[in-house]
């Protein structure tokens, strides 16, 4: 009897066995397989134009069809509501009246990453979780309108908006007879500086050139205002501009990016870098600027340059597919009262939509420092300094404002 | 001499069986011995096709695309992107990707420079009992947020926060110093938030040395320097190479740390991907980019492997 070998060496001898390669080859046949079918199942991403518009809708039988309901989620931008030790007290009231109850999400930073983010659920007909949006009149919100991203607010629900609503916040160009938004604040973009650390009076555009300020000057990141403030600076109306003057201001800006004066473009973190002295003089917000000196930083100032300040509207809408339509309807009707609108302009100090809360806020919150400003309650003085963004006539147009600001930022 | 089944023992009853049946078993069993590895390998196959394979390949396909945001992005095997985005846009992605690169490359050396100490500390010079804790003291700041450990250190770098003021008033620093906004705030934040994957293979690779071998370096009259050069650093060269793995593709990709500490002329390429995709929706530039930028890290790091070898790698990784 010979001895038998080790079975395993016979296996080894007789059976071909699963090398490496073969393994490899294996995987990458599987792997080629699954790639072809997932590149012809995704070959398009579908646009966001008139997406929604699609089917018309009926919005007497909308509104007539909807339920109440006792939820409302709210998105909005950090810091736009009043606020006492956390809690919100027009909310509050709100809650208090209605039985509503308000998911207040404070999530916007800015209105590209906010429409990027929202648009493909909007597309694709999906809830995007809230039931109102506050959005800047720019290119998104025209977006939102025009792809039927919004609901058709029903102004029998919203008496309040016609018996106290200001005249600048009605029928604006941007959504004529207020069909799908209303006014949450208004606001002025100027320049904002530290009296602690600059001692001389700023009141140009120009200022922001000054030499003496290099590498402390802070910008905004977001290119309509970035590019406005560029247009005004280089004495241009931008509702009437063209693509050339664009050209200047954009020229305007690199220069003063190229010497050295810009600390950064900034999103909303600007005013924390204005408040700690990380810049000096910086393009601001009207109402973050109050509520920054109102929170202690008393050597903040805002300031009107001579060039003028750019007006802008953020608006409450309500998203398509949003869950308590109702709900919404009735927080922008009670939000359109004195009372209501006093408290949250006396806390956000903008521009309030509601002329009747100086009024209020005079003498029953008794702040006179809120209710005689013209930065709350524009005066004639202030309205001559205003100006409006230029509007978009299309996707190219705004393609070409980007490539002629983008690369400001970008550097 | 026995039958030879091949491969299991000779089975009596199995004889009886006609040619028809046995061949049948046989089949299966060879099936079932063939599949085990492709059966072992089965969930990692599905999770690298799912989570790498699919979205490389969807990737590639996005960045083939054209169109906007109003119209839709349809695939029309636009090729000529991967030369638009660097030529014809108007925005100096070129740049981005070099400085990325040079930003990665340089916080790369900074996490080297500080981590092969701290790991040689840890693994030679101190008793059992202290290795674990200070392990963990390296590994303790994953526990909070990258992004609020990034925001503050801008906080503590700002113009006004405790280092510069201090700085200032010893007169050390002049009134126009400032750490945020420059490259060296970025590389530094880079630097930060890797050590720790450096720091973690590098050890695993010291501690596997043999002390006897750097006493027997000793004894054939090596010096500190020569048996450091000779015996430590070569037999650490797989833990290095995983740490450089580790922090420069983390580094390159990463647009946190040059928002936060950055200023104007810091944008990366890691950005610039995040703002064509979230704020211009030009999804097929920021495709085209992110592809790109993947291509560049598989050629360096291959290039790297083939010079600097990559013997022991699979102990580590």
């Amino acid at each position: 009897m010979t001895p038998s070998p080790d079975p395993s060496l016979w296996r080894g001898l007789t059976q071909q066995r699963i090398s490496r390669r073969t393994m490899l080859k294996g995987v990458l046949g599987g792997v080629g397989v699954a790639a072809l079918g997932s590149t012809l199942a995704g070959c398009s991403i579908p646009g966001s134009l008139g997406s929604q518009n699609e089917v018309k809708v009926d919005w007497t039988k909308f509104w007539s069809d909807q339920k109440p309901t006792t939820k409302l989620n709210f998105a909005n931008w950090p810091l736009y509501i009043d606020q006492d030790k956390g809690k919100y007290p027009s909310l509050q009231a709100f809650t208090k009246k209605t039985g509503i109850a308000v998911n207040y999400q404070p999530v916007i930073q800015n209105n590209a990453p906010f429409y990027a983010t929202v648009s493909p659920l909007l597309r694709a007909h999906e809830d995007t979780g809230y039931d109102i949006v506050v959005m800047t009149n720019g290119w998104e919100l025209t977006e939102m309108i025009s792809n039927g991203f919004v609901i058709e607010l029903d102004h029998s629900k919203l008496p309040n908006f016609a018996k106290y609503g200001a005249a600048n916040v009605k029928n604006p160009p941007y959504d004529p007879a207020n069909k799908h938004s209303v006014v949450w604040q208004t606001g002025f973009t100027g320049i904002a500086y530290n009296t602690k650390l600059i001692t001389r009076e700023i009141n140009s555009l120009q200022d922001l050139l000054d030499p003496a300020f290099k590498g402390h000057v802070g910008m905004m990141n977001d290119n309509t205002e970035l590019g406005s403030l560029g247009l005004l600076a280089t004495g241009v109306e931008p509702t009437k501009s063209t693509p050339a003057d664009w050209q200047k201001a954009a020229a305007w800006l690199t220069k003063q990016r190229d010497s050295g004066q810009v600390a950064g473009y900034y999103d909303q973190s600007y005013i924390d870098k204005l408040s700690n002295g990380d810049t000096w003089i910086t393009q601001a917000w009207s109402g973050d600027v109050f509520q920054a000196i109102a929170g202690g930083n008393k050597h903040l100032k805002f300031v009107i340059p001579q060039e003028g300040v750019m007006l802008w509207h953020d608006n409450m809408m309500i998203p398509m597919q949003a869950q308590n339509p109702l709900s919404a309807l009735s927080w922008m009707n009670f939000y359109y009262t004195p009372e209501i609108a006093g408290m949250v302009a006396d806390y956000v100090n903008y521009v309030c939509p509601v002329p009747g809360a100086r009024d209020y806020i005079l003498h029953e919150l008794r702040d006179p420092v809120v209710a005689n400003s013209p930065l709350v309650f524009p005066n004639e003085a202030t309205d001559e300094k205003l100006h409006n963004f230029y509007v978009f006539k299309n996707y190219d147009d705004y393609e070409e404002w980007n490539k002629v600001f983008n690369p400001v930022i970008q550097s | 001499m026995t039958t030879m089944t091949v491969g299991t023992p000779v089975d009596k009853k199995r004889l009886g069986q006609t040619p028809l049946e046995r061949q049948e078993g046989r089949f299966r069993r060879s099936l079932k011995r063939h599949s085990t590895p492709y059966l072992l390998g089965l969930v990692g196959i599905v999770w690298l096709l799912l989570l790498f394979v699919i979205p490389l390949i969807s990737g590639l396909a996005v960045s083939l695309m054209t169109g906007n945001p109003e119209q839709g992005y349809t695939l029309t095997w636009n090729w000529s992107v991967y030369y638009d985005v660097f030529f014809n846009s108007g925005v100096s992605y070129g740049l981005f990707l070099w400085r990325a690169l040079w930003y990665a490359a340089a916080a790369t050396l900074v996490t080297i420079i500080i981590g092969f100490p701290m790991a040689y500390f840890i693994a030679f010079r101190v008793s059992q009992r202290w290795k674990n804790a200070l392990l963990l003291l390296v590994a303790l700041s994953f526990f909070v947020s990258f992004v609020i450990r990034t925001d503050m250190w801008a906080f503590v770098l700002s113009d006004q926060g405790p280092v510069l003021t201090v700085l200032r008033d010893l007169h050390l620093a002049g009134k126009d110093f400032h750490i945020l906004g420059t490259s060296a705030a970025v590389i530094g934040g880079m630097a930060y938030n890797d050590l720790a994957f450096m720091v973690l293979p590098l050890y695993v690779a010291l501690e596997r040395i043999d002390p006897r071998l750097i006493e027997a370096s000793a004894d054939l009259y090596g010096n500190k320097t020569r048996t450091f050069t000779r015996v430590v650093l070569p037999l650490t060269r797989s833990g290095l190479f995983a740490g450089i793995l580790l922090v420069f593709i983390d580094s390159a990709g990463d647009p946190v740390n040059a928002s936060l500490l950055g200023g104007t002329h810091t944008y990366v390429i890691g950005q610039a991907i995040q703002d064509a995709y979230l704020t211009n929706q030009q999804y097929n530039v920021a495709a085209a980019l992110s592809t790109v930028l993947m291509i560049v890290l598989g050629i360096i790091l291959f290039v790297y492997a083939r010079i600097a070898g990559t013997d022991n790698i699979e102990d580590l990784v």
